[in-house]
């Protein structure tokens, strides 16, 4: 599903560098990557998702190179196979529940929006018990809310490849469990891929694989 | 394109308080010029419309513009006075017809016009009901001054008191409505017309009181004589001029003498009104004669430069707010970066942002544009009118 050969990536300030010899993901693995702080995790999850790109080096995400497409089918090719998850939420704040978990069918016209797509997002929406929150502002949800809101969206469009970078992180331990039973079932009844940065070691023993970036420190970050 | 137009409006939305200020600038920012030139414009022509059918106007010397406001546009403001010889005067020199205006009084917020019958005929006012004045004591009303008072034919309207506390003050006359005239969208639609003899009792010139002659009225009468009768102040004075008592209402000294705010005359032809012209260029007659659309030029040509320099202090002001404006939209780009971040993580391109972006610029910039227009139109419909009403009037 993933496979990241050679790659070499350094931001164009700072003397931050990722060096990955190699790293492949099978479709439906559910791996988890955990390492320091600035090792490069979550630089690891924008190359996989095209957001940024290596200096060198090979990305391929099923059968497409990344690397090949312009910035535009990037786009199109993230909004359509990839859900990403976010640390912070990310939410819009001036949206409703239910508009930000229909979000990326806004602002991607290679998705169309239809109320077969709505009854879906709300179906979502119940599935993980904040239904009735549809019509709620993130600003009138809880932490835990605002996450699964956040998981609703990325797994609105069915993406074959699931991105989540420290899912938890602001949860409580309710909550953390909960985020993380959702993404899991979603994996495993889809047979999605999971890639999920995380610090929390309780967790790591949900996870098919570990990848932990200290293997990489001889190559890379900082190296 | 859909999806982009719902963002920006769910944007603008939700920060509704940042989007009606941005919204009330932008209004602002277009309407105050424009809606000022469509006052002046509109005022200029209703005000140009009113003077151009007065021909020449009469009246003591003083300020032409005073005069031709009240005599025109029932002003509040009373000019200088002059005597109805001099109307008797133009009409004796048969070079012109002469229309007797005394507008000094009011009822309630209306004005009361005391003239001759020949106004009505003067600006074309028809009637909608009932008829002209014939008797000392009755009244036609203007439409909207009806509708203002809440008075038809049959009822009555009182002139207001000048002084409350001044008991040698000019009292309230109660006055019939015999006639309601159609709306003809002029200052005429807010008067109250009557006979200038009316107005003249108004001024207490011209009275009526109980019958001296009568026995009822005897422990009044002080001394009697060949000259007359004096009796003290326990003599019935009328306030109300009826049926009964109207033959007891008379004036005291000569007509002549008695006042008038102007006198519109309407020459007979281009040289009558040359030569009338003539007969008040000597400085020292103590009357002036003016041709009233001169007077209204002369205050658009004020008026105009005024405007112009309004103009020009709205557009700095306008350059500063759209800086402003852009300056806010900036800080707000760097305040939404995060947002911004996450659309384009998500798989927005930066067409899409860019183009919600722009949405909502334009959104606030059609409702801002919109509000304007309404008001603008608004302005057209009543500018005029609220001028009128509450700036010459």
């Amino acid at each position: 599903m993933i496979d990241i050969e050679d790659l070499q990536f350094h931001y164009a300030d700072g003397d931050f560098r990722l060096d990955i010899p190699r790293l492949k993901v099978n479709q439906g693995e559910r791996v988890a990557v955990v390492g320091p702080s600035g090792s490069g995790k979550t630089t690891l999850l924008n190359l996989i998702a095209g957001i940024a790109r290596p200096q060198s080096g090979r990305i391929s995400t099923g059968a497409t190179d990344l690397l090949a497409l312009d910035d535009g089918k990037v786009r199109d090719f993230r909004i359509e196979n990839i859900g990403l998850v976010f640390q912070e939420f990310e939410l819009l704040e001036y949206l409703d529940v239910l508009d930000n978990v229909l979000l990326p069918y806004r602002i991607n016209n290679s998705l169309r929006l239809d109320t077969t797509v709505v009854q879906r997002a709300r179906d979502l929406l119940d599935s993980v018990g904040i239904g009735d929150k549809h019509d709620r502002h993130p600003e009138h949800l809880s932490q835990g809310e605002k996450q699964r809101a956040a998981v609703c969206r990325a797994l609105l469009v069915k993406p074959p490849l699931l991105l989540a970078d420290e899912p938890t992180g602001n949860l409580d331990p309710m909550n953390k469990d909960r985020v993380l039973d959702i993404l899991l079932a979603y994996a495993s009844d889809n047979g999605a891929t999971l890639v999920t940065v995380t610090h929390d070691r309780n967790l790591l023993d949900r996870f098919e694989r570990i990848v932990d970036f200290e293997q990489f420190l001889g190559h890379g970050p900082g190296h | 394109m859909k999806g982009i137009f719902y963002l920006a409006w769910r944007y603008l939305a939700y920060n509704r308080w940042k989007t009606s200020i941005l919204v009330g600038s932008i209004m602002l920012i277009i309407y105050l010029p424009v809606g000022l030139n469509v006052v002046v414009e509109e005022s200029g022509e209703h005000l140009m419309a009113r003077a151009e059918a007065t021909p020449l106007l009469v009246g003591a010397k003083g300020s032409p513009l005073e005069l031709v406001l009240n005599s025109l546009y029932f002003s509040l403001e009373t000019p200088e006075l002059m005597d109805y010889a001099a109307a008797s005067s133009i009409i004796e020199s048969g070079l012109a017809k002469a229309i007797p205006l005394y507008v000094r009084f009011r009822s309630r917020e209306q004005p009361i016009v005391g003239t001759s019958i020949e106004y009505f005929g003067f600006r074309d006012l028809q009637l909608a009901s009932g008829r002209l004045p014939a008797l000392l004591g009755e009244c036609v009303l203007g439409a909207a001054a009806a509708l203002e008072l809440g008075v038809a034919v049959g009822d009555s309207v009182v002139s207001s008191p000048e002084t409350a506390f001044d008991l040698a003050g000019i009292y309230p006359l109660k006055m019939s409505v015999v006639g309601l005239l159609a709306p003809n969208f002029t200052p005429d639609d807010d008067a109250i017309f009557i006979d200038v003899k009316t107005a003249w009792v108004i001024e207490g010139l011209g009275h009526g009181h109980q019958d001296l002659a009568r026995p009822e009225a005897a422990s009044a009468v002080l001394r009697r004589s060949e000259d007359g009768i004096v009796a003290n102040a326990s003599v019935v004075q009328f306030n109300e001029i009826s049926e009964s008592n109207i033959d007891t209402f008379h004036f005291h000294g000569d007509l002549g003498g008695y006042p008038l705010t102007a006198v519109v005359a309407v020459p007979n032809d281009q040289k009558s009104g040359v030569i009338l012209m003539g007969r008040y260029v000597d400085g020292e007659a103590q009357s002036q004669i003016i041709r009233p659309n001169d007077v209204v030029d002369d205050l658009l040509d004020t008026i105009l430069t005024i405007q112009q320099f309004i103009v020009a202090a709205v557009i700095i002001v306008a350059i500063a707010t759209i800086a402003t404006a852009a300056l806010v939209f900036l800080l707000s780009l760097r305040l939404r970066r995060r947002e911004i971040d996450t659309i384009g993580k998500i798989g927005g391109g930066r067409w899409q942002v860019a183009s919600m972006l722009l949405t909502e610029v334009v959104i606030v910039l059609i409702l801002g544009s919109s509000l304007a227009l309404g008001l603008t139109v608004l302005t057209w419909r009543y500018g005029s009118t609220i001028i009128e009403r509450f700036v010459l009037t």
